[in-house]
């Protein structure tokens, strides 16, 4: 069944994934840190569809897709922000801050 | 070799692989680490049962997405600067709220079967987890009947026949969006 251990090893990644997000000011790894907590959260998905049926598992595609588009669409802008500053460190980025 | 056993061998790569992922100084490594980490949840996947799911783990977010990664990381060629590792404030602040989390995660983990059974007004607790909950049991009988994409491709052409025709769209938006956004010059 292996339930238990599933969301434990779940919650232990998604947590790496936000101390990723607070520690990092690279903006490509902060990306990657929320691809990490986006699979920690299909790891929770994939887990309890064994108890509560297939359905689980739809979701874990549909994230999976919506993950993909986020990534593109993100990095895209990335490589916009990168033409505009010459650099991917958020302290450069702070266009918007008063 | 049990399924226990390579569940926790699988699980500590995961886990280790994702700490490398946050701390390693180049982002390479750190996408390097990342897809380790991926192919350790696909072997995860397997183990629960999920197979299907495992598969398109490998080639989508191992595949195509941190190929994705490394195409901006070599295109941009960033990393030969210093440490992007925030100061003393941030690191502190960052540890704080990651044991918080953690803490809070870690007791919503102690769910058990017979637990969330009682949660989701099931029976509750009777004898096997599976007889608890019907869902359950017929997704896991699923599989033998129809094999593992049919199982899946059931609900995701019945049930989430909407969803998914929307997913298409967004794809095409998504599509779209990175050439404009990308694009020096339209």
């Amino acid at each position: 069944m292996l339930l238990g251990p599933s969301l434990l090893v779940s919650a232990l990644l998604f947590t790496i994934g936000v101390a990723g997000v607070l520690l990092r000011r690279n903006a490509i790894v902060l990306f990657m840190c929320i691809e990490l907590m986006l699979n920690a959260v299909n790891l929770t998905f994939v887990a309890l569809s064994q108890v509560l049926g297939l359905d689980g598992q739809v979701i874990v595609f549909f994230v999976m897709t919506v993950a993909a588009a986020e990534a593109a669409v993100g990095l895209a802008i990335i490589l916009a922000i990168f033409r505009h500053t010459r650099s991917v460190d958020l302290k450069h980025i702070n266009l918007l801050r008063g | 070799m049990s399924a226990e056993s390579v569940f926790y061998l699988l699980a500590g790569a995961a886990v280790l692989s994702a700490v490398l992922c946050v701390v390693q100084r180049n982002p390479v490594a750190s996408a390097l680490w990342l897809v380790s980490t991926m192919f350790a949840l696909a072997g995860l996947y397997v183990l629960l049962n999920a197979q299907f799911i495992a598969a398109i783990q490998v080639l989508v977010y191992a595949g195509a997405v941190m190929v994705l990664f490394l195409f901006v990381i070599m295109l941009l060629h960033v990393g030969r600067e210093a440490s992007d590792m925030r100061g003393r404030g941030s690191r502190v602040a960052a540890g704080a709220i990651g044991l918080l989390l953690l803490a809070e995660l870690f007791v919503l983990s102690r769910v058990t079967p017979g637990g969330l059974a009682v949660l989701s007004g099931g029976v509750g607790g009777a004898g096997s987890p599976l007889e608890a909950f019907p869902a359950g049991r017929a997704g896991q009988l699923a599989p033998a009947a129809e094999g593992v994409v049919g199982a899946i491709a059931r609900p995701l052409f019945q049930t989430y026949l909407i969803p998914f025709e929307i997913t298409s769209v967004l794809l095409l938006a998504a599509a779209v969006g990175a050439v404009v956004l990308a694009k020096r010059r339209l």
